[in-house]
């Protein structure tokens, strides 16, 4: 079949829809956001009819995956590492329950925190939950993976954990398809129990799992996707996981490495194959992006067998992305003499864009609060974090989805006064309405700021589920309506802004404000794109 | 055969698009190629890259290593110079000249001037004014494109085809632009 030119992520999507996929379930995050947006886009997937509108939320689109599994069909959920945070109800369930059509999970983890408040590594979610986890080293395997993927899932009767991090999700190479599969015919579980998690079943289909693991490190063993290579020089055995493995490989001229190397891509991790490594080798080195699984299972607690070298010795840095330079320097290479970056090159954070609405929301929010002293906004994930930076300087808080309101509600339960809260539309709808809830049935004295600019703005304009809904959701939770207040953040509306949330700072009870003006990236985009169908 | 290339630049400014039409040249001639880019939070005013590596045999990372770069395309100044440790002793810059200031502590240009005269191989060039007079303003990218082409062992028409793919939706104005544009950077790089 054709060669396709690929980003990691869309290798993974384009491996679902010729796999036999029925439905993509994802929240935007980056960097897992282009998997399903190329699912919407692809002609191929309009035609078979798969599904791909973006959820609410990470949970309630796994979830929603689980179900589709549920009825027979291949499902695959996909979001940014901390997604598996709000996910994880379903995901340490579903290990339980099992799936029945195959079922993927992807995770796409973002080391060196490129556009994430966090490097965990979904590796040991993995594990922790006893599901096999696959993990690519090449836009390639990413699209085979998926494939195997679903046979796996559907074979074991299990989800599969599919681990990828920002530099696979985000390069390009050619890829080759294979046969496409059809997708499934609708079928329920067979054992009526399978997913009645009630405690006398949830014990029997725990041991199950349980009893699944050899089986499961037999398949990686067998798969290709771990593979040992054997090396003259045993005075080290190297074992390298995912996309580590390519940096081996830059270094080792030829592509040929002088020692034992165990390429790592699937889990639970080949115990034959690392037993002969260690048996066979003085030394073991562990080349893994993100967080040290291996090697600290391999060190274990006392750290008493032979070295073990890795991110917890110092031979590779502790946190971070890897690159080829800093396993080139494990493996005992000197850095080259280059020219140094020049002192004067100073750094570009990223900022809010000229004209954006959250920028006269700032202003005004800043000087209607200016009165009462710093250290009482807290906001969210999503462009509007930017307002932490000069000039604006606005917020005090950004911890994870939805964290906003609730953190403001706490803090004015211990009296601090006002309490605001500034979140935007989308992470309102994903994570906020529970906490405006809690404020309102313990009416918290709290200033919600929604700022509405119609869209998922920081992945990248993405639909959002809370557009033309925020008022009603508001109200309907409990909202008193003389205080929700939509405003225009627009210069020219600024006095009379600042004004509104001044009067709404000093009302002692849950009131919403509304700033409500489209992101102007999104703007242009819809207004070139209602230019071409016009043109078309 | 191997070329690694760093592109450079603001959020925005095309850096993304140079390299994707490179890539699908370099694919149209049968090469393998790899190519790292940025999205995401950086994209907001803040600084992108992309790694792009093409060569005759497989390659093995998708970043490349310091001191292996052949080719820093920028289309900002003192973008450029952050990639220096990539730089390979005889790689060489192509960059834009003018500076694009949206942050309080833009270095003077001077200092930026002075950085480049150390560089062996370089051409530090006005491909704004050229772009402008190419008939395309916004071309700046592919101005820079065109100077770059000289050195990327990728034969020029290739790289038209892939212009013309990736603009085909904008319609054949935008792909002509986007081609006098590249043709405009490349006598520049040729005159020299």
């Amino acid at each position: 079949m054709d060669k396709l030119l690929l980003l990691g992520d869309e290798a993974i999507a384009q491996g679902a829809i010729d796999a036999g996929l029925s439905g993509v379930f994802a929240y935007p995050g980056t960097p897992s956001t282009e998997i399903t947006e190329y699912i919407q886009d692809s002609k191929e997937a309009k035609d078979k009819g798969i599904r791909s509108n973006w959820a609410a939320n990470e949970k309630t689109a796994m979830e929603a995956a689980l179900g589709m599994s549920y009825a027979g069909k291949r499902a695959i959920f996909c979001c940014k590492h901390v997604g598996i945070n709000v996910a994880a109800d379903p995901f340490l369930n579903s290990a339980i329950t099992g799936a029945n059509g195959g079922l993927i999970y992807v995770a796409a983890d973002d080391p060196s925190m490129h556009s994430s408040q966090d490097e965990q590594d979904s590796r040991f979610y993995g594990d922790f939950a006893f599901l096999p986890i696959l993990e690519p080293s090449n836009q390639q395997e990413a699209y085979d993976m998926v494939h195997y993927g679903f046979s796996l899932s559907e074979k074991f009767g299990l989800p599969v954990l599919m681990r990828i991090t920002t530099r696979m999700a985000h390069s390009r190479a050619a890829v080759e398809r294979h046969n496409l599969t059809a997708q499934n015919q609708m079928s329920i579980p067979q054992n009526q129990n399978q997913f009645i998690l009630l405690p006398a079943n949830a014990r029997v289909s725990y041991k199950s799992l349980l009893a699944k693991q050899d089986d499961l490190m037999k398949s990686g063993e067998q798969s290709g996707f771990n593979s040992y290579t054997d090396g003259a020089d045993k005075s080290m055995g190297i074992i390298a996981c995912g996309i580590a493995y390519n940096y081996l490989m830059e270094n080792c001229e030829g592509g040929k490495c002088r020692y034992p190397v165990l390429k790592l891509c699937q889990y639970p991790a080949p115990e034959a194959m690392i037993e002969r490594l260690y048996n066979e080798c003085d030394s073991i080195l562990v080349l893994e992006e993100g967080q040290p699984l291996i090697e600290k299972s391999l060190r274990g607690m006392l750290n008493k067998g032979k070295r073990i070298k890795g991110r917890l010795d110092g031979t590779l840095e502790r946190t971070g992305e890897l690159n080829p330079n800093m396993v080139g320097k494990a493996l005992g290479k000197a850095l080259p003499d280059t020219l140094p970056v020049p002192s004067f090159v100073a750094g570009r954070p990223p900022k809010l864009c000229d004209g954006c609405p959250h920028i006269d929301s700032f202003l005004a929010l800043n000087e209607a609060i200016e009165p009462y002293g710093r250290g009482r906004v807290f906001s969210d994930i999503g462009c509007y974090t930017l307002g932490a930076l000069p000039p604006y300087k606005a917020i005090y808080s950004t911890v994870d989805m939805g964290a906003s309101i609730t953190m403001a509600k706490g803090a004015a339960e211990a009296g601090l006064r006002p309490a605001v809260a500034v979140i935007g539309d989308s992470t309102f709808t994903h994570s906020g309405m529970t906490g405006l809830l809690d404020c309102c049935v313990d009416n918290i004295p709290i200033t919600i700021m929604i700022l509405d600019n119609d869209i998922t703005g920081m992945t990248g304009s993405q639909k959002s589920s809370a557009t033309g809904r925020i008022e009603s959701i508001c109200k309907g939770i409990g909202v008193e309506e003389a205080h929700i207040r939509v405003i225009t953040p627009l210069k020219k509306f600024h006095d009379q802004n600042v004004a509104i949330i001044k009067e709404e700072l000093e009302y002692q009870g849950v009131s919403v404000i509304i700033p409500r003006r489209e992101c102007l990236v999104w703007l242009k985009r819809k207004l070139n794109l209602a230019k071409r169908n016009k043109q078309d | 055969m191997k070329i690694d290339i760093i592109l450079c630049g603001v959020g925005g400014m095309g850096a993304l698009s140079s390299a994707a039409i490179i890539s699908k040249a370099a694919l149209d001639m049968g090469m393998y190629m790899k190519q790292s880019e940025t999205h995401g939070m950086s994209q907001r005013g803040g600084d992108v890259q992309s790694h792009l590596r093409l060569s005759d045999s497989p390659i093995a990372s998708d970043l490349i290593p310091q001191g292996e770069c052949d080719i820093i395309l920028s289309v900002e100044p003192m973008e450029a110079l952050r990639y220096l440790p990539y730089l390979h002793k005889d790689g060489w810059i192509i960059s834009n000249e003018n500076p694009f200031i949206n942050i309080p502590n833009y270095p003077d240009r001077n200092l930026i001037l002075d950085e480049f005269k150390k560089i062996k191989n370089h051409i530090l060039f006005d491909a704004d004014k050229i772009a402008k007079e190419s008939g395309n303003p916004k071309g700046t990218n592919m101005v820079v494109l065109g100077a770059a082409s000289k050195y990327l062992q990728i034969d020029l028409g290739k790289l038209e085809d892939a212009v013309r793919e990736s603009f085909a939706r904008k319609g054949e104005d935008v792909v002509n632009a986007n081609i006098n544009a590249l043709r405009a950077g490349r006598k520049v790089a040729d005159a020299m």
